[in-house]
């Protein structure tokens, strides 16, 4: 209750935002003031600082050939992740693409097992057989490689929560490449049809590998692509605005009003992944424009000393502790062993008495347990 | 695919992400400049969006817009398109029309519309890209009547057959190999020209030999041919055949070698459950060169499992040089 809040956090003020947002099908949208408490900004400010160091590290450790494959990274958009979390229950649900390893962090695996899978240990959330596209967590599907297959199967879970009519939903995500994607749509008819409570959130980094959204789609108003499905578009840059929308979206769905579409308006500093330098397609000065006028973290920061809601020196010692956090992770991470060969054959089917698989050759008998 | 878009002005590229990104594997690098946005289609990092023309026998052409759900009707075109899938993995999203409507449709139409396409990218195991990234597809592939599939191993193969592949009038799955691309060979005199082209169909004897016949495909010739070298050290001789084509598969040139040999080693990258090995398996069974056999067929494949990522493991997941090798061994019982 705001009485005890006020209370019990004196020393911080109660800051009040706009939040702008275009509405598709709705009279109305998410409402015009959000509140933000310190304990809240101080939360979402770490688990930014914190994706963005994880990420960073994940770059380091790729070009130190420590990573192979393919790398994914998040940072520029950890407003993203940072809001929706906070914007649903941690028993609702979520499944994204390959962009993944900010998501991972939200549905709360930590940073050493996230960086442990990249590097294929068998510490890794995956025992190190995923690697950096295919890591899971309970009330988290992935983690999926294959552009916009993950949003049918989002449906799919939100349908499990309606059977089962646990209140839960499902947040579906994509990027504005797979926005275009038929399997989208035939999941729109879908949800619509059954009334599905699942939140599609596209979330819009304005490039699909490398073509920009003008070359790739007839309309780049995502939120309005659901078409008889209602839609909201907001600042993706800003963790409150995300927030609020995902409340927004998560409460139409609860009640039973269907899915809802909500685009995100995002930036990725990286290339499409570690493969790709990321400057032939969009020039060195919008990148820097992005970092120096809407990056995340640094606007949450600066709102947050604006209104003397923490000082400098605290979010230093944040800076410090997530640093050694992630520091402390890339060692177990790059000391790890990897996993045993034994392992190689197991997890095939679940529930299944032990089988023999076949190696490289047929003397070469090789056990698979469930 | 210079050399074929020159010669021909019915032939064009469909590449993802080929014009600003320069194609995600380089492979189709430099074309867009030089022929331009007609003859060079760029589509964005969707992997479904296909556009098949081809023509017909008689009179004119068709135009198919695919995707998984419904085909507009046809037109008259007359073109003969590449289609490069970034990987084979994500054909999956395109299967239905790369069976249904490119292999079965002049079978369909009795011989009115044939299909003169090429679907072309990386197939098989990479390194590090995990299960959804890895697969093979030479097997699901080459299981289809009305389909045509090729899988080079060096230069001369990926280009001679390419050639073959875009002059070839029927649909045809051209499976490359990404761990391939940067690898340099020779190249003869001859296969420098123009107009060079090896047939589809016709497999290679890469290397004689008189004890063992060793059949591979794509990346993996090259492993055979290193587990020769080492097996020559010992006195055994194998005759490496580079299958070049699995569909339609020389049968002919590995009962000819059996039949010299007494003993075959199938190699791949692949799945063992109805791969290409099976099949193998299969034809010599049922051929001249059975009573030939001194010992059972051996396959060495790739292991029985999706793709895993950690590098100890992906090693073990495919077929080294010592498993050939002592395949090989095993099945002379030395």
């Amino acid at each position: 209750c705001t009485l005890t809040t006020y209370i019990q956090t004196y020393l911080s003020h109660q800051e009040t935002k706009e939040s702008k947002c275009d509405l598709h099908r709705l009279e109305e949208g998410p409402p015009e003031k959000a509140e933000l408490t310190r304990d809240q900004g101080l939360q979402y400010y770490r688990t930014m600082q914190t994706i963005r160091r994880m990420e960073l590290k994940a770059d380091q450790l790729y070009k130190q050939k420590i990573i192979r494959g393919f790398c994914h990274l998040y940072d520029g958009q950890e407003a993203c992740a940072a809001g929706i979390e906070a914007g649903i229950n941690p028993t609702d649900h979520l499944i994204t693409a390959y962009r993944a390893h900010g998501y991972t962090y939200t549905r709360g695996v930590s940073v050493k097992e996230i960086l442990a899978e990249l590097t294929g240990r068998k510490g890794g959330v995956a025992k190190g057989k995923g690697g950096s596209m295919h890591m899971y967590a309970p009330c988290f599907y992935g983690g999926n490689g294959i552009v916009g297959a993950q949003v049918p199967l989002g449906a799919g879970i939100a349908l499990a929560c309606q059977y089962q009519g646990n209140n839960q939903l499902c947040v579906s995500l994509y990027g504005d490449g797979a926005a275009n994607q038929g399997q989208l749509f035939e999941a729109y008819n879908m949800a619509a049809l059954w009334k599905l409570p699942c939140i599609f959130i596209c979330e819009n980094n304005k490039y699909g590998m490398g073509t920009s959204v003008e070359r790739a789609a007839a309309s780049t108003d995502y939120y309005k692509r659901g078409d008889y499905i209602p839609g909201l578009r907001v600042d993706g840059m800003d963790v409150l605005c995300v927030r609020e929308a995902t409340k927004f979206a998560a409460d139409h769905c609860r009640s039973g009003k269907g899915p809802i579409v909500m685009e995100l308006q995002t930036y990725r500093y990286h290339g499409h992944s570690m493969s790709d330098p990321g400057v032939s397609y969009r020039t060195r000065e919008e990148i820097q424009e992005v970092r120096s006028k809407s990056d995340p973290i640094s606007m949450l920061k600066e709102r947050m000393l604006s209104h003397n809601m923490a000082s400098v020196e605290e979010f230093k010692e944040m800076d410090v502790e997530i640093r050694k956090e992630v520091e402390e992770a890339a060692q177990f991470a790059t000391s790890d062993p990897e996993p045993p060969l034994d392992d190689l054959c197991n997890h095939i089917f679940y529930n299944n008495p032990p089988l023999e698989v076949r190696g490289t050759h047929p003397w070469a008998k090789l056990k698979s347990l469930s | 695919m210079d050399e074929e878009l020159e010669r021909d002005e019915r032939v064009f590229l469909m590449v993802e992400e080929v014009a600003q990104y320069d194609g995600a594997l380089q492979v189709s690098r430099g074309l867009w400049k030089k022929y331009g946005d007609k003859r060079i289609s760029t589509l964005p990092f969707l992997r479904v969006r296909i556009l098949i023309m081809w023509r017909s026998g008689g009179s004119g052409g068709g135009l198919l817009l695919f995707k998984t759900g419904p085909s507009l009707p046809l037109f008259q075109a007359g073109l003969r398109p590449i289609c490069e899938f970034m990987t084979f993995n994500f054909s999956m999203q395109a299967i239905d029309q790369v069976i249904n409507s490119a292999a079965k449709t002049y079978y369909m139409s009795a011989g009115l519309q044939p299909v003169p396409i090429v679907f072309r990218g990386p197939n098989g195991a990479s390194a590090g890209v995990a299960a959804q990234h890895s697969q093979c597809f030479a097997a699901w592939y080459a299981h289809c009547p009305g389909l045509k599939v090729v899988s080079p191993w060096n230069s001369e193969d990926a280009k001679g057959l390419l050639k073959s592949a875009i002059r070839e009038d029927n649909p045809v799955v051209f499976l490359e190999n990404e761990l391939m691309y940067g690898v340099p060979f020779e190249m003869s005199e001859e296969s420098q020209s123009k107009d060079f082209t090896i047939p589809i169909g016709k497999a290679k004897v890469e290397r004689p030999g008189s004890h063992v016949t060793v059949v591979s495909h794509s990346r993996l010739v090259g492993h055979c041919l290193d587990a020769a070298a080492v097996l020559a050290k010992e006195g055994i001789e194998c005759e490496v055949i580079n299958l070049r084509t699995i569909r339609p598969m020389d049968v002919e040139s590995i009962e000819a070698s059996v039949m010299k040999t007494n003993h075959l080693v199938t190699v791949e990258g692949g799945w063992p459950q109805f791969g290409v090995g099976a099949e193998i398996c299969a034809r010599i069974m049922e051929g001249p060169a059975f009573n030939y056999l001194d010992a059972p067929v051996t396959r060495v494949t790739g292991v029985d499992i999706p793709m895993p990522y950690a590098k100890i493991l992906e090693d073990h997941s495919v077929p080294q040089i010592k498993d050939i090798i002592f395949s090989i061994k095993k099945t002379l019982n030395v």
